[in-house]
This record gives structure tokens, C-alpha cells and sequence, in this order.
């Protein structure tokens, strides 16, 4: 679909950013101290800290990506909500408290607290900057996503845009300004998601679409006899397919219909056109070129209610549980895609048709609808160990993310550690619940764009309005901006405290030690934009997947079994990060998901038989500790005078 | 952890005087947060269960003729925040006041 940039938008999002600078440079002079720079003095009151875990914990994929799969398939997004709420079950209970008292700056500190070791030092600060690379990638790839549509800039310029913007925050003061940034973003999020939902609930459900446009179902002998139109012979790729192309013979523009029973539907199409002669690409649009001038055409926006219980128009303003109930009496129009290439001479022509797809509002609600978690739904058994594995993995993953586990350093003690923890589960789980109303809200608005469901929150706030539009939008900006400054310090802090100064043994006095985290947060920054720029096209949400995957196998039993188990060893420990953090990324990059979206070949040919690595890499993690540790006990040393509390 | 300090410094030496109670503070809202974190685990691992095992349940209506899946998804949430809210309490109970590091 083609957007124009709002210039409402425009304005908000720079008011934004102003603010976000405006708060970094005014709080630049509090972060000169190591202590200030990666802890924020440890001063962060607990109520900031917990919105601030909000504001650095959802990222554009939990707000851009769960509205949209729930728009595009229902029950599946929610899902995710609730394994991203249950994994800070594991951070408040198991984690939190234990990583205060043992730590100072980063996430390494703790696990080395009782060993000085150098081999752990070098496999976690290794594994918080993979962990902390994977989940800036998609990040950096959402803003470049957002801006092309929003502000009207290209991928490159979006990512270059955040990018300088995030530096600018992190190196003039640290995780002071990276607090209040995230702090700022968690609330506005929060906030105007809540009022989003109100005027969902406030609107209810129509079966009138906004744009105007009702797709059609015709009889399948529609076109038989018809004088103004061709039927296509279904020949090459078409063969098997079951569409009808209808050509108009005034305008010689394609029409494609799908075969439904005894009847044609209409679809929407877009073909992309790639001449190996000339060298040049076009792409059309139902048949014309994408445009709004004349002889163009654009696609139209979907996502309505096709039926309403009782054979009513509309609904009027419904409550918390009528929604859901009216909704599941409902039947709505969900779309489906299928890609077909045929080639015609010099010309490779790649269609993608996108089709109605009418379904029942009670199949919406359940689990099982989407790609991902098709597999709950027939009795094959590999895709239900995937789903539990992926269930897994979010649960354990994100006690395990680096950038959440140094916001543990930004406030004074383990109280605090433990209240900033709720009021953090509190807004987390606030704005999940609010996930299911904004992504039924999508799918029922009339709204969508068919092609791009990471744009289903920006657009739903469209359907009310241009402001909330632009506020809704300038959101998902700061949403980036929050996070990627969060990672941004958990990498710095990796590089500049663990590896410079603990295992190099660099010779860093305090304000040293300030400057080499600046000048690695200012690095890292350009690797991100670099690696925002080249996976451009990749899947979001499978980056983050790996991140959660990666960070679970190779930090979670470490971190555990430091805690619960008196006989780990340092060896124990370095060889679970190690073991647990190649064998994840392996098993990714071994998996049917990563063969079909990363290297474009047959997912069959996979070599693992599900794509989600935690069922199995997790455990493995644990397993190696224990084997380790094992074998590398020390023979007790028997005291014969007790040693003294103290020492001088 | 035991804890060291430097002699003539009074904070550090509080700190370590106090030590044991810290200690056994720390071991006390460990075990609380351990049975917390198996009664959430019940949970949510019976969510998972009842999703591979019968997933025609979560479709039967339930609660104001919502759904089942879609009531067990937000008592998930909410049951995160109360255990979060129970183990608050829980610690802020009979523990002596956590100095600060």
C-alpha cells in the first residue's frame, strides 16, 4: 500500500526525539563516573526502573510485531504475549536479587563474582554481545521498516536516522539517559495503547468496510459468455492453481479470481516484473502500476467483520468480555497469500495472490492459526515439540537478556531490585493484555494493509484519526530508541568493563574507562546501522526469536546453577556459555525456518526436524555445567585455624 | 556470599557485621521465590499441556461466554503480577532493612 507521509507524524516524532536529547544532554553531567555511566550511581528510583524494564523490554517486535500477527491470525500473537509476561516470572523470582547482590555493572560481574576467572569473563561478555547484535538487527531493520511508510524517508536513511539519534543518548550520559528514555517511552506506550483500546471498545464492530470497497463473490460461470472480457488459458505456473485471470479487453488489465467451491472470489494481486534484457524491474498492482495518478492503482485496505450475530450492521460500544463473545459469533475476512513465478520470454513474473479468506471469529480465537503454531492443530508430533520448544525459549530467555539484566544495577538495593521487578510486570503485563484488543481491533477496522502486518498498530490508529496516527506512530520510533539504546549499553558495558579492563587488564582510571564505553557504544552503533542496512529484507521476528533462543541456552544455566548448586566450578560455567550459545545458534541455522527465510532453499531438506532450538539446547546447558563441574572439583583443603572475616 | 571490608571504614563494617541476617534474608526470599516460581510453572506448563494435549478445550466457552483459551491467557498475566505482589510481601515480612551496596 502506499502511505503518505503525515506531517503530524513528522512533528511528533521530532518532538519526541527533542525531548529524548534534550533529557540525555541535560543529564550528560551525572554520568562521568564509571559508576554513573554503566550503573547510573545506582540511584534510579525503583517506580522509574520498572517502567523503565517496560520501555527496554518492548521492543518494536512486541508492539509492531504480536498487533500484527494477532491482526493477520488471531489467538497465535497472543501467545507470544504471554510467554514474554511469564519469562519475568523467572527474572523476579530466580534471577533478580541473587544478580544485585553478586554484580556491579554487568551481567558477567555476577557470574565471575566467586572465581575470577578469565575464560568466564571472555564467554560472557562474548555471549552478551551476540545476543545484544541479534536483537539489534531486527530492531534496527523495524525502524527502517517504519520510516520508509511513515516519514517518508528511505530504509537506509530511517536506519541512519535511529541510529545517530540512539548514539547521541548513550554517549552523552550512559544508562542515566538511557533509564529516562526508556522510562518516557514505557509510559507514553502504556498510556496511549490503553486509550487506543477505549476507542476500540468504544467503536465495536462493523461490517461496513472504512475504504468502500466490498470484495466480491460471484457465481463460477460469472464470466462465461461475457463479450468485454477474456478468460486467460491456465497454463504454466497457473496450471495447478486454482484461479481464473479475467482480462478486460478495453483495458487490458488482469483480473485474477479464486475457485472457492462454486464460486469466484475476488483476490488482489501484486507481480512484481524483472526483464533479464533491460535489466529493470516494475511491480503491479492488481494488474496497473502501484500509483495514485491516472491509469494507476494501489492495493485496498482489508481486515473486516463479514458477519455480525443476528444479522446486525453493527455493534455500537461493547464491554471487555462482549467483545471477545460477539467476536467469537462473528465471522470475519481473514486473508491468505500464495506466490506464484511463471516466466514469459526475457520477463520473470512473480505474483503474489492474496485472497479472502472468510473464517469463523470462534477459529480466531484459539490457538493454532498461523504458520507458526499450525502444528496444535493436527496430531503431527515434531511441530507441537517446535511450539513447546518456542514456549520454552521465551519463558527462560528473558532472565537472560543482557540489556534487561544491567537495569538490575541502576537501582540501590535488592528491595528496590525486587519492587522496579513489579511495577515492571505490572506495565509489561498491562500492555499484553492490551495486545489482544489492539490486534482484534486491526483485524476487524477495515484498515490493513494485506502486505505488511508490522504496520497493523500505526494503521489501526489511522482508522481514528491523524493524530492518533501520528502519536501511535511517533510511539513505535521511541519504542526503537528505547531499546536499542538499552542494548547499545549492555554491549558497551561487554566490551569496555568485561573484556578491556577484567580480561585485557587494560590499565583504565575511571574517566578511561567512561571513554572506551562512548567509544564502543559509539561502534556498536555503526555495526548496527551497518547490519540494519543489510538485512533489510530479513524476518523480524525470527531474529528475535534467535535472540531469546541464544540467550537462554547460553546464559540461563550458568546463571542458575551459580546460585543453586554449591559445586559449580569456573570451568563448569564457561563451558555451558560456550556449549550452550554455539549449539543454539547452530541448530538455528540448521533449521527448516532458516533454510526457507535465510537461504531460500527447500525447508525439507532441513537437517533438524523443528526450528526452535531451547527444548533441546537448554537442557544441554545444564548438562555440560553439572558434567563440568564434575570433573574439574578441587580436593578440599582442610583448614586448621579459622580464617578471620576481615582482612586489611 | 561472605563479606570482607576495610578496617576504619563503618559502613563496610555495618555491612558486614549485618552480613548473616543479609544472608539469611537472601536464603529466606530465595526459597519464597522458588515455591512462587513452581506454583507459576504449574500454571503455565498446564496451559502448555492442555494446548498439545486437547486443543478443542481452549475453544469451549468459559467465563461471560469468552473463551477458554482466552481466559487461562489473561489469568496467566494477572496470576504473574499477584505471585509478583505476594512475593513482595512476602519479603517485606520480619526481614531486617536491606542496605544498600
Amino acid at each position: 500500500m502506499i502511505y503518505e507521509a503525515s506531517k503530524i507524524a513528522v512533528a511528533i516524532f521530532l518532538l519526541f526525539v527533542g525531548i529524548v536529547l534534550g533529557v540525555s544532554f541535560f543529564l550528560g553531567r551525572k554520568a562521568q563516573s564509571a559508576q554513573g555511566y554503566y550503573a547510573a550511581h545506582g540511584q534510579v528510583h525503583w517506580f522509574v526502573n520498572g517502567v523503565a524494564f517496560a520501555g527496554d523490554y518492548l521492543s518494536a517486535a512486541s508492539f509492531l510485531g504480536i498487533c500484527g500477527m494477532i491482526a493477520f491470525y488471531g489467538y497465535d500473537g497472543f501467545l507470544y504475549s504471554i510467554g514474554y509476561l511469564a519469562g519475568w516470572i523467572v527474572a523476579l523470582f530466580v534471577v533478580a536479587e541473587p544478580l544485585k547482590r553478586l554484580g556491579r555493572f554487568t551481567f558477567a560481574d555476577a557470574l565471575d563474582s566467586k572465581f575470577n576467572s578469565r575464560g568466564i569473563k571472555i564467554a560472557a561478555a562474548i555471549s552478551t554481545l551476540v545476543v545484544s547484535i541479534f536483537y539489534l538487527i531486527p530492531q534496527m531493520v523495524g525502524a527502517g521498516a517504519l520510516v520508509k511508510p511513515l516519514l517518508g524517508f528511505s530504509h537506509v536513511q530511517g536506519v541512519v536516522l535511529v541510529g545517530v539519534v540512539v548514539m547521541m543518548i548513550v554517549v552523552m550520559a550512559g544508562m542515566v539517559s538511557t533509564t529516562w528514555v526508556q522510562f518516557i517511552k514505557g509510559s507514553l506506550l502504556v498510556f496511549f495503547c490503553a486509550i487506543l483500546t477505549v476507542m476500540i471498545l468504544a467503536r465495536g464492530f462493523s461490517t461496513k468496510a472504512p475504504s468502500g470497497h466490498e470484495f466480491q463473490t460471484l457465481p463460477a460461470t460469472a464470466f462465461d459468455n461475457r463479450s468485454d472480457v477474456t478468460i486467460l488459458p491456465a497454463t504454466g505456473a497457473w496450471a495447478t492453481k486454482p484461479y481464473v485471470r479475467v482480462q478486460d479487453k478495453a483495458t487490458n488489465v488482469i483480473s485474477v479470481w479464486r475457485k472457492e467451491g462454486g464460486s469466484l472470489t475476488e483476490t488482489q494481486t501484486v507481480a512484481a516484473v524483472a526483464n533479464a534484457h533491460t535489466g529493470k524491474t516494475s511491480k503491479l498492482v492488481n494488474g496497473l502500476p502501484q500509483g495514485r495518478g491516472k491509469g494507476q492503482t494501489d492495493l485496498y485496505p482489508v481486515g473486516t467483520v463479514r458477519k455480525l450475530p443476528g444479522g446486525a450492521n453493527e455493534t455500537g460500544g461493547l464491554g471487555f468480555a462482549s467483545f471477545f463473545s460477539t467476536l467469537q459469533n462473528s465471522e470475519v475476512l481473514l486473508w491468505g497469500n500464495e506466490k506464484i513465478v511463471e516466466k514469459q520470454g526475457d520477463e520473470t513474473i512473480e505474483t503474489t495472490v492474496y485472497f479472502q479468506k472468510p473464517t469463523a471469529g470462534s477459529k480466531v480465537l484459539v490457538p493454532g492459526a498461523s504458520p507458526t503454531f499450525a502444528g496444535l492443530q493436527n496430531d503431527k508430533f515434531w511441530p507441537k515439540v517446535d511450539f513447546l520448544s518456542l514456549m520454552l525459549a521465551l519463558f527462560c530467555g528473558t532472565a537472560s537478556l543482557p540489556h534487561i539484566l544491567i537495569r538490575y544495577y541502576t537501582v540501590k538495593d535488592q528491595s528496590a531490585v525486587r519492587k522496579s521487578t513489579v511495577v515492571g510486570i505490572g506495565s509489561i503485563g498491562f500492555f499484553y493484555v492490551l495486545t489482544l484488543f489492539l490486534g482484534l481491533g486491526a483485524m476487524t477496522g477495515g484498515t490493513l494493509d494485506v502486505t505488511n502486518s508490522n504496520m497493523a498498530a500505526p494503521l489501526l490508529a489511522r482508522s481514528f484519526g491523524e493524530l492518533p496516527f501520528a502519536v501511535i506512530s511517533a510511539i513505535a520510533f521511541t519504542t526503537v530508541l528505547g531499546t536499542v539504546s538499552g542494548l547499545i549499553m549492555a554491549a558497551s558495558g561487554a566490551v569496555a568493563h568485561d573484556l578491556l579492563t577484567n580480561v585485557f587488564k587494560m590499565d583504565l582510571n575511571d574517566s578511561s574507562k567512561v571513554r572506551a564505553g562512548k567509544i564502543v557504544a559509539g561502534g556498536v552503533g555503526l555495526v548496527a546501522m551497518l547490519l540494519g542496512v543489510l538485512f533489510e529484507k530479513m524476518n523480524v521476528n525470527f531474529l528475535v526469536g534467535w535472540a531469546f533462543s541464544v540467550a537462554a541456552s547460553a546464559n540461563l544455566p550458568s546463571l542458575v546453577m551459580l546460585l543453586f548448586w554449591k559445586r559449580t566450578t569456573k570451568q563448569g560455567i564457561t563451558a555451558a556459555i560456550v556449549v550452550g550459545m554455539v549449539s543454539s545458534l547452530s541448530w538455528i541455522l540448521l533449521s527448516a525456518q532458516a533454510y526457507k527465510d535465510v537461504y531460500g532453499w527447500d525447508p525439507a531438506l532441513a537437517i533438524t526436524k523443528f526450528s526452535q532450538p531451547a527444548i533441546v539446547t537448554i537442557p544441554l546447558g545444564f548438562l555440560t555445567l553439572i558434567v563440568a563441574s564434575l570433573l574439574t572439583q578441587k580436593a578440599p583443603v582442610r583448614q586448621t585455624q579459622p580464617q578471620p572475616l576481615a582482612s586489611a | 556470599m561472605p563479606y570482607t571490608y576495610l578496617k576504619g571504614d563503618p559502613v563496610a563494617a555495618d555491612l558486614a557485621q549485618s552480613a548473616p541476617k543479609h544472608d539469611e534474608n537472601a536464603s529466606r526470599n530465595a526459597k519464597y521465590g522458588l515455591c512462587l516460581f513452581a506454583v507459576y510453572l504449574a500454571f503455565y506448563g498446564s496451559f502448555m499441556g492442555l494446548n498439545i494435549a486437547a486443543p478443542q478445550l481452549m475453544a469451549s466457552p468459559s467465563v461471560g461466554g469468552v473463551n477458554f483459551a482466552i481466559v487461562y491467557g489473561f489469568c496467566l498475566i494477572l496470576a504473574a503480577f499477584g505471585l509478583a505482589l505476594v512475593y513482595m510481601w512476602l519479603c517485606s515480612k520480619r526481614g531486617i532493612p536491606e542496605v544498600s551496596r
